[in-house]
This record gives structure tokens, C-alpha cells and sequence, in this order.
């Protein structure tokens, strides 16, 4: 096969057989091919998703137990609609870490010089998160049911449709985070877990905050992982109060049209 | 394919700046840089560490925008009309161009797919790259697990997928060994050859430079100090030819002799004359014989084709470092 082992001064592949035929490419297609891309390591490593997952169990596993059982159900079906979340906001959030990765290394340079549309590259790195998404809320639930936790199918598919703009808008937020930082890396993880630890604090998903002063009442309200969250418990719960379910909507939906829209805005600017 | 051959540059730059600010320092990576390089043209940037040859290449490839002028890739502004000039060329940077995480072949792929090639030429295409490069055997593995040298051949692969009428390739044969080296070059040279593909490459080797290029752009400080044939620099710097004697009145009665080469600077140090001449790998035997047959035999003979440090002393009157009188450089490609 390989001729130029021998003889270097007349190598290989001299025959190209294939005409090169580019066409251009739509934005959906230019979309897609992005999104494949980020898949590829996800599906030959599925075990990667549980990466960002190994926090939201431990608390899971060792909080838990500690809640106090409400008369209405267990302390499980309480906690577990709030790790979900956790889970979707760790995941999305550490997106941009695979960025730095790409910037350090190269491939980014590489794909910003490509004809994909910028924007495609935002959107088709962020929509990646759908599949650690879903993934990780059926092991979480796999985890639970045997412990207690009561099962309403319909209402966890909703519950999950309903994280998808949120976790998408996170992400994006983390890729243009990323870019920002790009030439330290530190600053993204300092961002990062700034960002984090206070948005789920404040959310309940932790802890209840009906005993919670005014000031951090008010912080929790304006906090959309708050809406999700109990958007999330309704619906995991099997029942579906309107209003709660269509504020959870609305947070996650301004999560993510804003975060596709800065971390766009960041891309048409990245070197 | 669509070569417009006949047509005016397809590369052309005015004025061509671009400062780095950080903090209170600003470093002028690229001073004005005036420019044309015409379709199916093949052209050698040349230069130390730190020449300004991979800004330039990040300016012409719509990466970062000039701090002032302008340029122009295959008719479009490389500020205004990104997305044109990106569909016209193909990059490969000082970087990897394949992400660590990903496998190669799924790389080539993709970078075809962005190209819009169909699924199945994508796949043919993807093929002919690996056997090309001879990585066959090493597509299927985490780029991560693969070595300097097979990641660097992946990154050049990469950026040949489409077939671009203009090439910029940043440093292709950093970690080659020279097998592959000789294959890329071949590569490279085909590519201009058979297809009239314009590609602008940097190297620190005037050897490699020589080896590929027709023409030869030699930049320092962000300016271009040389533009011309890599066969040109060399023969105006002539080959180093050093001679050893079995003592020191050996080597002064030698020089005499040397010194009648035509157009040669000769240098004695201890028992060793230097001589520098235009041809002076050809020159050699016969003054060897000479030399032999004057009673002062050489006993060591050591001919050294012009590095990159001899054409910036030549140039510039100084060594690349500076407060070094002389250069080791390692023999390129
Ligand atoms: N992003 C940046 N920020 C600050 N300074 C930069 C940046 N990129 C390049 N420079 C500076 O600009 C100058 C030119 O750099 P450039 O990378 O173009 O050199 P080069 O000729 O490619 O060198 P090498 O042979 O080492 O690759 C250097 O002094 C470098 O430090
Ligand atoms: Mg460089």
C-alpha cells in the first residue's frame, strides 16, 4: 500500500480519486455537523456525562438522609426534581472547560477559521448539552426509585423539556465564558464556581428557604433556577399546577434565548 | 478546478499593522506589511521567533483584524467579507488542528462535512487524506494517544480537505522526522503542482524553504527585510566550507591558496580555515586536491549549506542572538 515507506522521493496517494465537490452548507446542516461533533466523544465515552454528576450524588446519597419526611411524601421526592437541576446546572456550566481545551490546543482556531457560521458553532456546542441532560436525570431517577422516590413518567419528560432551554442558555453562557477567558484559564473556573454555588444555594435545591430572611427571599426570586426547581417538583411529582409550571417555563426559556444571545454575540468576536 | 490563473494576486496586503497591547507594552508584531503574491504562487515565510509569521497568516485568515491597512484573499477584504475569504482557504495553524478528545478520522470528516462535501464524498475523501499521510492505522484513536509527529501530519490533512485554491500552512513540518517531512513537502508540492494551489507556509529553515518555495519572504520585526528565490539568498551567501590541518602552519599556508577561489571570504582559526563561497560545495574537491597536492593535506572537510542566522547576518549585519557571535542551528529538513 503505502509506497512512501520506501521510497520518499515518490510518496503515496498519488492517485486522488475523489473530485472535491463543496456546496454550501445551510444553517441547519452547519448546525448539525457541530452538534455531531460534540457527540462524538460523548458517545464513544458515555461515561464522561457522569463526570459532572459525581456532586449532585453525593449530595443525593448524603443529604437526603438528613431531610425531614413532610407529611405529603418522602424527603427524596422533594430532593430529587432539585439534584436533577443541579446536575443540568454543573454539566452546562463546566461546557466551556472542553472549549478551553479546543482553544489551548487549537481545533478552536481551526473551526473559527472553517465557513461554519459562528453562530452555528455557538448553537451546535451548546445544544450538545441536551444529551448529558437527559442521561444523567434517567440515572438520577434509576438511583432514587428504589429508595422511595415515586415515579410519574410524564411528568419527568416534561420536567426535562423544560430544563432543555435553561441547560442550552447555561451553556452557551460557559462557551462564551470560555472565549472571554482564553487566555486564562483560571478565570474560567474562578467565574465559574463564583456563579454556581450561589445560584443553587439560593434556588431551595439544597435546603428550603421558608425560613429565610427578606433580602434572600427577594435574591431567590429573582433567581431562575428557583422557578425551575419548583416547576421541577410539581412536575416530578406527578401534577401540574399551571401557574408554577409557566413560571419555571418562562426562567428557563430567558435563560436560554439570553444566553445563546451573549454567547453568540461572543463568538462573532472570537480570535 | 477553479484556478483564476490569469487573474491579478489572489493574496494582497497595504499596509498591513498589527499591534499588541498588554497592559502598558505594545509590541508591533507586523509593521506595514506591502504585499501580492499571484494565483498558483508558492511562497515561504521566513523568520525567527517571534518575526510576526503567524500574525500575519492570523490576518489573512480573517483570525484577528489589522490594527491598521488592509488585505485583500482571493478578491475579498479579509474584514468585511470574512465569510468569503474563509470559504476560499484552507489553514492549518502552529496549533492542532484536530481536537485532542476527538478521533482523527471523525475530524477529517467533520472538517469536510463544514466544507460541504456530501456524506459519501466526505468519506472517500477522508481516506485518500489518511493514506496520504500515512495514518491509516492511527484513525481510530484518540488524537490525545497520538505522537507530536502523527498529530501534525492529522492537522495538515485536515487542512487539505476541500482542496483550497489558497493554502496558508503555519510551521507545517514542526516534530516531522524526515520521512514524513519529505512526504509532506512532496505533498505540498503537488498540490501547487497539479492543482495551481496558492500556498503561503512559514518555516525557520532556509533549507525547507528552499526545498519547497519559489520565492522566499524573509521577515524580522514584523517587516519584510528579504523578498526573493531561496536559490538567490543562498547563492549570495555562498556554503561554508571548513577545512582541518594537522597543525596551524598547514592551515595559513592552505588559506593562501584558498583565498584564490573566486569571490571567497576566508577565515583561519588555529588549525582550521573557514572559506565562504557562492558553490562552495562544488568548489571543494577540487581545492582539496589542490591542497593535497601542495603538501598541506586536509585531514577534516566539513561543507555547510546557508542557514536561516547566515541569511539575517548577511541581511542585517547581526547574528539572530544577538549578543552571540555564532549560531548553532540544527541542519534543517
Ligand atoms: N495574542 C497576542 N498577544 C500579545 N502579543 C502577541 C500575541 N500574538 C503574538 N504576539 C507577539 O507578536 C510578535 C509576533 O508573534 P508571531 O506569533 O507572529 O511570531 P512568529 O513569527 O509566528 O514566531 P514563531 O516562529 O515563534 O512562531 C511576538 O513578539 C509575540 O509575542
Ligand atoms: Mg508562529
Amino acid at each position: 500500500m503505502s509506497i512512501s515507506l520506501t521510497t520518499p522521493a515518490a510518496p503515496a496517494a498519488a492517485a486522488r480519486r475523489t473530485p472535491v465537490v463543496a456546496r454550501p452548507v445551510g444553517v441547519l446542516a452547519d448546525i448539525g455537523n457541530v452538534l455531531v461533533r460534540e457527540l462524538q466523544p460523548v458517545l464513544r465515552q458515555p461515561a464522561s456525562v457522569l463526570f459532572a454528576m459525581v456532586q449532585p450524588l453525593v449530595f443525593l446519597g448524603l443529604f437526603a438522609p438528613l431531610l425531614p419526611d413532610t407529611g405529603d411524601g418522602s424527603a427524596l421526592q422533594w430532593f430529587v426534581p432539585g439534584i436533577v437541576a443541579m446536575t443540568a446546572l454543573m454539566s452546562a456550566s463546566f461546557t466551556g472547560a472542553n472549549l478551553s481545551e479546543e482553544i489551548v490546543s487549537g481545533s478552536f482556531e481551526r473551526l473559527l477559521v472553517s465557513p461554519v457560521r459562528r453562530s452555528s458553532l455557538m448553537i451546535g456546542k451548546a445544544l450538545r448539552e441536551m444529551v448529558p441532560l437527559v442521561l444523567q436525570t434517567i440515572i438520577i431517577v434509576a438511583v432514587a426509585t428504589p429508595f422511595g422516590f415515586d415515579l410519574h413518567v410524564g411528568g419527568i419528560l416534561v420536567g426535562m423539556a423544560l430544563l432543555v432551554p435553561f441547560s442550552v442558555g447555561l451553556g452557551a453562557l460557559s462557551l462564551a465564558l470560555a472565549v472571554a477567558a482564553k487566555e486564562q484559564a483560571w478565570v474560567f473556573w474562578t467565574v465559574q464556581q463564583t456563579v454556581i454555588f450561589p445560584l443553587l444555594l439560593l434556588a431551595g435545591v439544597l435546603l428550603p428557604l421558608d425560613g429565610a430572611p427578606g433580602w434572600l427571599r427577594t435574591a431567590s426570586d429573582v433567581n431562575p433556577l428557583t422557578h425551575i426547581v419548583e416547576a421541577e417538583r410539581a412536575l416530578f411529582a406527578g401534577s401540574f399546577p399551571g401557574e408554577t409550571v409557566l413560571y419555571g417555563a418562562i426562567a428557563s426559556l430567558v435563560v436560554g434565548v439570553l444566553g445563546l444571545w451573549v454567547g453568540v454575540r461572543r463568538m462573532n468576536r472570537a480570535s | 478546478m477553479e484556478n483564476n490563473t490569469t487573474h491579478g494576486p489572489v493574496i494582497r496586503t497595504v499596509g498591513l499593522t498589527r499591534h499588541f497591547t498588554r497592559g502598558k507594552q505594545t509590541i508591533e508584531a507586523v509593521r506595514g506589511l506591502d504585499l501580492e503574491v499571484a494565483a498558483g504562487e508558492l511562497v515561504a515565510f521566513l523568520g525567527p521567533n517571534g518575526a510576526g509569521k503567524s500574525t500575519t497568516l492570523r490576518m489573512l485568515t480573517t483570525l484577528i483584524a489589522p490594527t491598521s491597512g488592509s488585505a485583500t484573499v482571493a478578491g475579498h477584504d479579509v474584514v468585511r467579507e470574512r465569510a468569503a475569504v474563509r470559504r476560499s482557504i484552507g489553514y492549518v495553524g502552529q496549533g492542532n488542528a484536530a481536537g485532542h478528545q476527538f478521533r482523527g478520522r471523525d475530524e477529517i470528516m467533520c472538517q469536510a462535512r463544514a466544507h460541504g462535501l456530501s456524506r459519501s464524498d466526505a468519506r472517500r475523501r477522508t481516506d485518500e487524506l489518511l493514506e496520504a499521510f500515512d495514518l491509516a492505522e492511527h484513525a481510530d484513536r484518540p488524537v490525545a494517544q497520538l505522537s507530536g509527529g502523527q498529530r501534525r501530519r492529522l492537522d495538515v490533512a485536515i487542512g487539505l480537505v476541500q482542496e483550497p485554491p489558497i493554502l496558508f500552512l503555519d510551521e507545517p513540518s514542526t516534530g516531522l522526522d524526515p520521512q514524513n517531512r519529505v512526504n509532506l513537502q512532496e505533498q505540498v508540492r503537488r498540490l501547487n503542482a497539479d492543482l495551481g494551489t496558492t500556498i503561503v507556509l512559514t518555516t525557520h529553515y532556509l533549507e525547507e524553504a528552499d526545498a519547497l518555495a519559489g520565492r522566499v519572504i524573509v521577515i524580522d520585526h514584523g517587516e519584510v527585510i528579504a523578498d526573493d528565490s531561496a536559490a538567490a539568498l543562498k547563492s549570495a551567501l555562498g556554503d561554508l566550507v571548513a577545512l582541518s590541518f594537522a597543525s596551524p602552519d598547514a592551515a595559513v599556508a592552505a588559506a593562501a591558496r584558498a583565498d584564490r577561489v573566486p569571490g571567497a571570504q576566508v577565515v583561519v582559526d588555529g588549525a582550521r580555515v573557514e572559506l565562504r563561497a557562492a558553490h562552495g560545495r562544488d568548489t571543494a574537491p577540487g581545492l582539496v586536491t589542490d591542497l593535497a597536492a601542495a603538501g598541506t593535506p586536509v585531514t577534516r572537510i566539513e561543507v555547510v549549506g546557508p542557514t536561516l542566522d547566515d541569511v539575517f547576518l548577511n541581511l542585517t549585519g547581526r547574528s539572530l542572538r544577538e549578543n552571540q557571535s555564532t549560531t548553532t542551528e540544527g541542519a534543517a529538513a
